[in-house]
Formats: C-alpha cells, sequence, structure tokens
C-alpha cells in the first residue's frame, strides 16, 4: 500500500551564490515523502544535502523545480506564505539544536506553538505532554544551558512535533551527540514516523542512523544517485547489510 | 510567550540594558525638567491673569504682560466700558515694577500690585500667614515667604521703603512666584498709586465682568470701539501674550524646549542603538523563529516588546527622577512643576521614542534570511 506523499519535491535546480561563485547545488533532484516513513538523506560533505532539505522545508526558493506540499505546489509563493506553510506542516530539528538560551525547555516548545497561535493552557499542557513523551519530564524548567546535548536535542524534537506537523525534516540531528545519545534521538524518531504516522527526514553522514532507516536515498554533487528501501517485513539490519555491501561493490 | 521572550532577551544583556535604561532615563529626565521648568514658568508668569475674576481685560495699548501695563488708564475708561451693554463691573488693578529699598542697604526690584478684592477682581491667593484685613491696616503689604531673605526682612512687622513710601509687611503668601524674580508686593490699590506717586484713577489694567448671559466677543468688539489708546482682551489672550513675551521673546522658552528635543534626539540614538545591536545578537534566535514558520509580524513583536518594556522600565524609573526633581527644586526660584498631563506627555514620549528607536531593529530582521538556520 503506497500512501499519498505529503512533501514532494519535483525537477528542482538550485544554484547558489552569484558570479564566478555561482554554484549549481541541486541538478535536478526530485524526491517524495510519504507518512510513516523515516527517510535517509546520505551523502558526502558538499552533495547538496542541507540545500534539498533547506528547499522541502521551504526556507529556501528552488532555482527550478516546485515542491508540492500536500499536493499543494509552492511555486510564486511569497516569502510570508512560505512561513505559513511551514507553521501548518513542517517541523525542523537543527544540528546545532537552536534552541532559545534563555527559555527554558516547556518554554522553548511553547514558542513553537505560540508561533501558530496556540497559547496558553492548553498549550502549556501539550508542551509538557510532548516533552514527557521524549522522556524529559524532569527537565521541563531547565534551560538549554543546563541540559546535555542529548536532552537540548530532545527538546528540539519536542518542539518539532508538538504542532503536529505532517512532516520533520532533521539536519544531521546526531552529529553533534555521543553514540548513546545519537541512538536515544534516532530511536525517538523513528517511533514519532511510526507511531504518529509522520513523514521524517533526516540528512546524516552518520552511519549509526542506518539501523533506523525505512529508505535511504543517496545524493552526490546535486543528484539522486540511489535509493534503498528496507523490503516490508525485513528488520533494520538488513538495511545495515545493504550498505555494507553496496560499499563494498564500490 | 511574546513578551516571555522580548523580556529574557532584554534582561539576557544586563550591560546592554543597563545602556538603554540610561538612554531612555536621561531622555525622561531632562525632557520632564526641561517641560517642568516651562509650564512652572508659564504658571507664574499667568499666576494673577489666572487668579482674576473677569473675562475681559482693559489694557494700555501694547501692553505686554501682567507687569508691563504701565499706569495709563484713566477712569474715563472705566465709565467708558461701564457704558457698553453686557458690562457688569469694571474693577481696576494697579501693576508697577517699582524699588525696594533693603532695610540693611541697596535695593531691590518688586512689583506693586494694587487690588481691591472686595471688588471681586483679584483676590490675593495662599494667603498663609496674616489676613487682607490685616494688609489694609496702615502701610499693610503681602509678599510671598520666599522672597523675604531677598527683600532683607524676617517676617510679619517688619518694615520697607518702596518708591515714595513705607510700607509693612502684614501678611505672607506661599508659592506666589515670580518670573522676572521681582516678588509682587500686594497691597490695596490707593495705597499703591500712592507708593507710586500715581494720580488718584491711574490704573494699569481694568477687569471686566460680564452681566450673565453677555456675549464675550459682542461686548469685546463694542468696548474696543470706545477706545483710542486701550485694548481689550480676552483672559485667554492676555495669558498667551504673557507667555509670548516672557518665554518667547526673552529666548528663555526656546531654549527649554530646545533642551527637551535635544534630550529625546539623544535618548533615541541610545536606545536604537542598543536595540539595533541587542536584535543582531539574537539574529540567529530570530532566524530559527522564522524557519519555525513565524510570521514577521510576530518577531516584530518581540522587537517591539523589547523596545515597550524598556520604555515602561525607562519611564518608571526616570519619573522617579524627575519627581524627585520636583520635590528639590521646590524651594528654589524657578521650581519644576510636574502635573498629570506633562506625566502622560511624558509617557507618550517615551513610548514614542522606543518606537521611532526600534525601527532600525526592525529593518536589521526584515532581512533575515531563515537559511542562515543550517549554517553551524
Ligand atoms: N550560500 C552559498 N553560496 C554559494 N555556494 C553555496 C552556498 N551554500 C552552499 N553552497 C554550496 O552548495 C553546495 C551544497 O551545499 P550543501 O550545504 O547543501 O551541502 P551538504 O551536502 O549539506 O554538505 P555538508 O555535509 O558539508 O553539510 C556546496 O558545494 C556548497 O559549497
Ligand atoms: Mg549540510
Amino acid at each position: 500500500m503506497k500512501r499519498e506523499p505529503v512533501l514532494e519535491a519535483v525537477d528542482i535546480v538550485k544554484e547558489l551564490g552569484s558570479g564566478a561563485a555561482k554554484v549549481q547545488a541541486l541538478k535536478g533532484v526530485s524526491m517524495a515523502l510519504r507518512p510513516s516513513e523515516l527517510t535517509l538523506l546520505m551523502g558526502p560533505s558538499g552533495s547538496g544535502k542541507t540545500t534539498l532539505l533547506s528547499i522541502l522545508g521551504c526556507i529556501l526558493k528552488p532555482t527550478s523545480g516546485d515542491v508540492r506540499v500536500v499536493g499543494e505546489s509552492t511555486i510564486g509563493m511569497s516569502a510570508e506564505q512560505l512561513a505559513t506553510v511551514r507553521r501548518a506542516h513542517i517541523g525542523f530539528i537543527f544540528q546545532s539544536y537552536n534552541l532559545f538560551p534563555t527559555l527554558s525547555a516547556i518554554e522553548n516548545v511553547r514558542i513553537a506553538l505560540d508561533v501558530r497561535g496556540q497559547s496558553g493552557f492548553k498549550a502549556a499542557a501539550r508542551a509538557e505532554e510532548v516533552l514527557r513523551d521524549v522522556g524529559l519530564g524532569h527537565r521541563l524548567r531547565y534551560h538549554p544551558g543546563n541540559m546535555s546535548g542529548g536532552e537540548q536535542q530532545r527538546v528540539a524534537v519536542a518542539r518539532a512535533i508538538a504542532a503536529s506537523p505532517s512532516v520533520v525534516l532533521a539536519d544531521e540531528p546526531t552529529a553533534a551527540l555521543d553514540t548513546e545519545n545519537g541512538h536515544a534521538v534516532m530511536a525517538l524518531l523513528a517511533r514519532i514516523a511510526k507511531e504518529q504516522a509522520r513523514s521524517v527526514l533526516v540528512v546524516t553522514h552518520d552511519p549509526r542512523t542506518l539501523p533506523y532507516a525505512d529508505r535511504v536515498v543517496r545524493i552526490e554533487d546535486g543528484r539522486i544517485v540511489g535509493e534503498e528501501r528496507r523490503p516490508e517485513g525485513l528488520d533494520a539490519p538488513e538495511i545495515t547489510d545493504l550498505a555494507k555491501r553496496r560499499k563494498a561493490h564500490a | 510567550m511574546i513578551l516571555t521572550l522580548a523580556f529574557r532577551n532584554l534582561f539576557h544583556d544586563r550591560v546592554r540594558l543597563a545602556v538603554t535604561l540610561i538612554g531612555i532615563l536621561f531622555s525622561i529626565v531632562l525632557v520632564a525638567v526641561q517641560l517642568g521648568l516651562y509650564l512652572g514658568s508659564s504658571r507664574m508668569i499667568t499666576s494673577n491673569i489666572d487668579n482674576a475674576r473677569g473675562e475681559l481685560w482693559i489694557t494700555a495699548f501694547g501692553a505686554k504682560s501682567f507687569e508691563d501695563g504701565g499706569l495709563l488708564l484713566h477712569s474715563a475708561e472705566r465709565h467708558q466700558a461701564l457704558a457698553a451693554a453686557g458690562v457688569a463691573e469694571v474693577i481696576p488693578l494697579v501693576v508697577s515694577f517699582a524699588e525696594w529699598r533693603r532695610p540693611n542697604g541697596g535695593s531691590t526690584r518688586v512689583v506693586v500690585v494694587g487690588t481691591d478684592p472686595e471688588d471681586g477682581g483679584l483676590v490675593p491667593w495662599s494667603l498663609t500667614d496674616g489676613t487682607w484685613l490685616d494688609v489694609k491696616s496702615p502701610d499693610g503689604i503681602a509678599v510671598d515667604k520666599s522672597y523675604l531673605a531677598e527683600l532683607d526682612v524676617k517676617g510679619i512687622g517688619d518694615t520697607a521703603q518702596v518708591a515714595h513710601g513705607r510700607v509693612r509687611i502684614k501678611a505672607l503668601t506661599e508659592g506666589v512666584r515670580s518670573f522676572t524674580q521681582a516678588p509682587y508686593a500686594y497691597m490695596p490699590i490707593s495705597r499703591a498709586r500712592h507708593l507710586l506717586g500715581a494720580p488718584g484713577d491711574a490704573t494699569s489694567f481694568y477687569l471686566v465682568k460680564l452681566q450673565p448671559g453677555a456675549d464675550v466677543e459682542s461686548v469685546r468688539r463694542d468696548l474696543k470701539s470706545r477706545f483710542e489708546s486701550a485694548e481689550v482682551l480676552t483672559a485667554e489672550e492676555f495669558r498667551d501674550r504673557s507667555l509670548n513675551t516672557w518665554l518667547f521673546q526673552t529666548g528663555a522658552g526656546v531654549a527649554l524646549i530646545g533642551g527637551a528635543l535635544l534630550g529625546l534626539l539623544v535618548g533615541t540614538v541610545i536606545v536604537a542603538q542598543t536595540l539595533y545591536s541587542s536584535t543582531k545578537d539574537h539574529l540567529a534566535e530570530f532566524a530559527t523563529l522564522r524557519a519555525l514558520g513565524s510570521s514577521s509580524g510576530y518577531i516584530h513583536k518581540v522587537i517591539l516588546g523589547q523596545a515597550g518594556l524598556s520604555a515602561v522600565i525607562g519611564y518608571v524609573l526616570g519619573m522617579i527622577i524627575a519627581l524627585a526633581v520636583v520635590y528639590a527644586s521646590r524651594g528654589t526660584p524657578l521650581p519644576m512643576v510636574m502635573t498629570p498631563w506633562l506625566a502622560a506627555a511624558l509617557f507618550a514620549v517615551t513610548i514614542f521614542m522606543c518606537a521611532i528607536s526600534q525601527l532600525s531593529a526592525i529593518f536589521k530582521v526584515t532581512k533575515i534570511d531563515p537559511a542562515m538556520v543550517f549554517s553551524k
């Protein structure tokens, strides 16, 4: 059973910089994200991963091509309209967490709800609920400076999912974490994809993330060069093997 | 959450907050002092006019202020005025500068104010020691407490020489100050004429009281047509003319208002600078907010919140200092005045200043590229 994509990139070309420094970071990329699926986007440094994520997340506008969010084209949208799309459908997680250092964990989550016009008791209760869900019930009033990297990233995950977006986009979420915390965050993201029927895209270099993937998309030099999907019923380690085999071939 | 974030951003950097508040404080106190002095001066200048009861003033032609009436009017004008329809009473006042000989040598100037309060024209106000009945006893006058030292007398009972005669202090007022720094000396009109060596009907001003229901404008027109060398002014016009003379033709008012504007300008620049640098420091956070999907309006509100909070805190602190200055200037020759109106105006000024200040910060965030959230 193949569900309709919630986020779809069609023939994306993106040029960055100008003049002599002009780079074609993406050279015609198409990609679809479906619910209940955790996709890894892997590729060497400079291959265009962050650029693609930004375009999928409606933060960057493509030079050509279209991004469709729940079937709707975003061509010709203004910066303000794109913000509205992000608000309604997309949650972000960043490598360096990007939490507000002056706000407590619960306030960091609440502000993501506040931006969407959700405030008051209900929003506070919801923020607490998601923080408990990511295992931070005991850190509600902690400020980012007093939390470990793993805890901070889990606050960021809570912030990304608090408003129930259909897509969660994460750029190198485990890069700044040790093995244990890296696994904890990936397990959390995989669970979010499964339990809440969201689509999760994780940009990563990190092979430790492979066991959690339903699908791995590879990008090199601005082009998608391969895609592996974990066959139905296959366990996570299989895909790791797939990756190993691939490496052996190369 | 907007206010929470604004508040935290503001208090995150204490040094910058201190600079911002000092900027606002400096502005408010300076503007408060300048405008307070302006108000104080205005009150001093118009206090006699404000306390006189009469709709119209007949003055010698070209009289520029309460102190500048001369002694050019006579009973002829009074009779002419009384003949006009709608006029109920015409009450004379004598006002003139005169030399006051200090008992222990030297002299100073006073403003002799001759009035008969029984007529219901100008009734000396704020008499705290002694009564008008005491003033009516031989040689009696009333002066303000605050000028006793200047006049070289100690209090009630002391005597001095004014122009052509002797006076004895019989009553004291409190808070009746003079912008020209020449103290007002209140006395019955006949004593004033006597001291000044003026003829028995010489008069500075006639205060005109109208009959109930009479139209001020038409009575004024009627009176005007009757005089050749006298003017007829409404109390309001006479006030304005006095203010204009003392505050603007002398430049004092211009200096006060100029000082206030300068304070405003300097404060605005300081606050604009600190708000701008705060916004610059928190740019990554604003970019994150933008990536999270916040509208630009939301971000503007955070900056506005910062400006507004600074304004409120700065205003409260500034007002405390301004009120302390008011208190301290109570006994000085130029007391500063604070009214609810001035306090409200200062608040408006503070808000305005902060609103202007945050424009540069707002301009900075409109150029935010949310893509910067991915740069490490
Ligand atoms: N603002 C920019 N101006 C010009 N070129 C840029 C700009 N941003 C990125 N690039 C270039 O675009 C290409 C893709 O960059 P991108 O950040 O998407 O790579 P990436 O796959 O995320 O790399 P990494 O793994 O190092 O994060 C790179 O060659 C990069 O140098
Ligand atoms: Mg990258």
